[in-house]
């Protein structure tokens, strides 16, 4: 060992550096750990679009898809319930949906790109509890026929997935990706064109 | 005495621990996982001839076309035959338990086969069938006797037969066994399908350990890291310790 | 930055804690290479345990679920393989830090008085890493965790009379099975960590109360008054250790250990990577090739072998011609490990300074080790049954031979000082 005096500039130097690069190996270390916790390739190849016959669809009816595990809607709408929507105008918060809840080719008065058909992801946007559709007891309370009751705290919303004013849910419903293939058939979860 | 059983230790060590049944000589399978021509052409026989009854239940088609380079609407279209949609399993179209009942048991899955035989075995073992009457299936192989399967790719290879040559033997004409030979009605040359073999067993590398490029290429620069990290521990070791007598 | 410091210091012992046991601890001014293994097992343990539980994130714990869900973690999650890599070569290289560290003991006399109860702490942990390992082994689901597990687990119905109701309660079932798996799962990701990271806790504690051991096997304190001072140690160390003791010859723990420690695990760190990212079945003695195949109840490898580090033990047990000794044998060669501080009765503690039939027997016992470790990876044919069964004397030898000779040992004399 020699007998040098401490050289305190160059002790403070390594130091900095060794820490700076150990830290920098740390954060390398933590990339797989953090990485890891991203959807899988199981969860992405689950979560792919979905296609969706809808050509069985009674008028007035809902059905039911799966897409990345969530409940997806679609409703075939009559003109009784399209006509409703100018009803709500006044009483939802979103009537314009300048809230980015949708496509911009489903951002309109029935948020959807035929006004016929409306497809939205069934989750109240307050807490994530799926709503109920409702037909004829949704009239009780807002004068209109039918529209979405979410049970778990009481959130409404209209025909078009529109929220009313003063319930706990913040903004519409979220309208996913989706464009038709002919007549028959929706592919939801993804926009026209995208491959 | 000591140094004959010292080398009975080293030379019996690394092989030893799984040989499994045969244990003769396999021929090096000199196959490379970079050369996506071979893995394309080793999938290409691999999902014509193997997953006809055998599955690769672990690997799915999407990164298999992916990983080789293929575009994926041109493997859907060419490559995939089995299950829906291309991000599903490699999954024989054959039912499990009927090809139980045919072959008497279920045909292995062969995602890992590599890793559990090796790559020189699979490539051996390829090239080891031969005409056998007295076997349900008509094949016999030199390293898997009794092997419990039909020969798949005859279609490529011709039969294949074990060959004998009369040759001067210590003065004597003596029937001498120098191999298997096709009798050359397969679609391949011998040459041919022996590239073809190699193909095959670098693919089936490949869907044992899907991500070994990507692992080899990430030791690079994690070793390169640490030996920067090395040089700086060992400068700063040096430092401080200048305070010791 | 001080007052939060003080502030919390009036309510835990923070600052005196890490002045105690870090900033003014002394150690040794002379460990050598063999004293990086302590810090770097426990750099392991860390690594096993954080793996270890992202893997439990995919992870599926049952018999139809198990084998799928590991090839999921290698291919469907991301990064995942080099999870399970960091795990599967932790694993293999927890025992090859944990069997130096034995050595390292062994060779500088370690386990003398007073650090018997030290010796016994890490005697300890080796053994419930032995069960842990083994656990682990199984979670894969493939033929060796299968088989391998069926057969050690077999092992206890060599007990008389409750063999094999014993066997049958540790396996919930009549053979390996789910359940098996289930209990073994519970067992390997927190039952047995906890009593790992318990026992390193203790063992730690036991080393800085009784000072740390060094390749001189001379001690660092002196009695009190005896020591000149210039003679003593020019650093600043807690009072707890100077009001008791003169220091001679030792440093503070940090920085100087600490900075020493960092290029051991820098060189670690790079043989670990090398392993993972170019060799991680290494050959297929961490992860061997059958293990790539599912579990199958019907159908038993064609060559069964323990992974490496237990393949000396494994190799004991084959030696003995009887069922019921052989196993008695294969846990006697760990029990005697725990006796190492009582029959060896040396007062001097190095090797350097011990007689030359210590270093041969001492010479006797690695090698004896290392030929079992081989013996018990390969298959059994009767030239290595013979060349076992010579070595598990020779092992066992090395204890007998050692409470023999060590009463009246020819040692060379110990200097005063920890020499430069």
């Amino acid at each position: 060992m020699s007998n040098a005096p401490v050289d305190k500039g160059r002790r403070r130097f390594l130091t900095v550096a060794t820490s700076v690069v150990g830290g920098a190996g740390a954060v390398g270390v933590a990339v797989p750990f953090i990485a890891s916790w991203n959807p899988s390739a199981k969860a992405r190849i689950a979560g792919a679009p979905v296609e969706v016959k809808i050509d069985k669809v009674e008028p007035g009816q809902l059905i039911r898809a799966e897409w990345r595990g969530q409940p997806v809607w679609i409703v075939r709408r009559t003109q009784t319930m399209l006509d409703s929507l100018s009803q709500t105008d006044n009483r939802v918060r979103d009537p314009q949906s300048n809230v980015p809840q949708q496509p911009e080719y489903a951002r309109n008065q029935h948020r959807s790109i035929r006004p016929e058909w409306f497809i939205a992801v069934g989750l109240c946007t307050h807490l994530g509890c799926s709503p109920q559709y409702l037909t004829r007891d949704f009239a009780v309370t807002e004068g209109i026929e039918a529209g979405f009751f979410c049970p778990c705290h009481g959130s409404r919303f209209d025909i078009a997935g529109r929220v009313f004013q003063g319930v706990p849910a913040p903004t519409n419903l979220m309208v996913p990706p989706h464009y038709f293939v002919g007549d028959d058939t929706i592919v939801v979860g993804e926009e026209e064109g995208a491959v | 005495m000591m140094k004959r059983f010292l080398l009975a230790v080293a030379l019996l060590l690394p092989a030893a621990a799984f040989a499994a049944g045969y244990s003769g000589p396999l021929d090096k399978a000199n196959y490379d996982q970079r050369d996506q021509a071979s893995l394309q052409r080793g999938a290409q026989i691999f999902m014509n001839y193997c997953l006809g009854c055998h599955n690769a239940q672990y690997q799915r088609y999407q990164r298999t076309f992916e990983d080789l380079g293929i575009p994926v609407d041109l493997g859907e279209e060419l490559l995939q035959f089995t299950g829906d949609g291309v991000g599903s399993h490699m999954i024989s179209a054959i039912d499990q338990d009927a090809s139980a009942e045919w072959f008497g048991l279920t045909p292995p899955d062969l995602t890992m086969v590599a890793r559990v035989r090796g790559p020189d075995w699979l490539y051996t073992f390829f090239r080891s069938f031969y005409e056998d009457e007295s076997r349900p299936f008509g094949v016999n192989n030199e390293i898997f006797e009794n092997v419990g399967m039909p020969w798949a790719l005859q279609e490529l290879q011709g039969v294949p037969r074990q060959t004998y040559e009369r040759r001067m033997v210590d003065g004597q004409m003596t029937d001498v066994y120098v191999g298997i030979r096709s009798d050359g009605t397969g679609t391949l040359s011998a040459d041919e399908f022996d590239q073809a073999m190699l193909d095959l067993t670098n693919f089936l590398v490949y869907i044992g350990e899907p991500m070994i490029l990507e692992r080899q290429r990430m030791g690079y620069y994690v070793i390169g890291f640490l030996i920067i990290f090395l040089i700086l521990t060992i400068l700063l070791k040096k430092e401080y310790w200048r305070d010791i007598k | 930055m001080s007052r939060i410091i003080d502030w919390i210091d009036q309510r835990i012992p923070m600052s005196n804690t890490l002045k105690l046991h870090v900033t003014q601890y002394p150690a040794p001014k002379n460990f050598n290479f063999w004293y990086l293994m302590g810090s770097l097992a426990l750099i392991v343990l860390v690594n096993q345990i954080v793996t270890g539980i992202w893997l439990t994130m995919s992870y599926n714990p049952s018999a139809e679920g198990a084998f799928a869900s590991i090839e999921y973690i290698m291919r469907d999650v991301e990064y995942g393989w080099l999870l399970r890599y960091m795990h599967s070569t932790g694993a293999s290289f927890f025992f090859i830090v944990v069997y130096l560290h034995m050595f390292r003991g062994l060779m500088y006399g370690s386990y003398q008085k007073p650090r018997e109860l030290l010796w016994i702490f890490g005697m300890l942990i080796f053994l419930v890493l032995m069960a842990e390992a083994f656990m682990g082994y199984m979670l894969p689901w493939g033929q060796m965790s299968f088989w391998g597990a069926q057969v050690i687990i077999s092992l206890f119905g060599a007990i008389p009379y409750v063999g094999d109701a014993l066997t049958t309660w540790i396996r919930g079932d009549y053979v390996i099975s789910g359940a098996t798996l289930n209990r073994f799962f519970a067992l390997h990701v927190i039952a047995l960590p906890l009593v790992i990271v318990i026992l390193v806790f203790l063992h730690l504690i036991a080393l800085h109360e009784v000072g740390s051991n060094n390749p001189e096997g001379v001690d660092i304190k002196k009695p009190k008054g005896s020591v000149k001072e210039e003679d003593k140690a020019p650093f600043e160390f807690h009072e707890r250790y100077t009001k008791k003791y003169d220091i001679v010859d030792a440093i503070p723990f940090h920085p100087y250990y600490t900075v020493k420690d960092l290029v051991g695990l820098a060189v670690f760190l790079i043989f670990f990577a090398l392993v993972i990212f170019y060799a991680p079945t290494m050959g297929g003695h961490f992860l061997e090739p059958p293990n790539f195949e599912a579990a199958d109840p019907m159908r038993t490898p064609e060559h069964i072998a323990p992974v490496w580090y237990f393949t000396p033990f494994y190799a004991i047990l084959a030696a003995v011609p009887n069922a019921v000794l052989g196993v008695v044998m294969m846990f006697a060669a760990i029990v005697a490990l725990f006796l190492v501080p009582w029959l060896d009765r040396s007062t001097v503690r190095s090797i350097r300074y011990r007689s030359n039939i210590h270093k041969a027997n001492l010479a006797n016992l690695v090698i004896s080790f290392v030929i079992l470790g081989f013996v018990g990876a390969l298959p059994p044919t009767e030239f290595w049954t013979v060349v076992g069964r010579i070595f598990t004397f020779t092992y066992f030898a090395f204890f007998a031979l050692l409470f023999v000779y060590s009463k009246n040992e020819k040692t060379k004399p110990l200097p005063e000082r920890v020499t430069k």
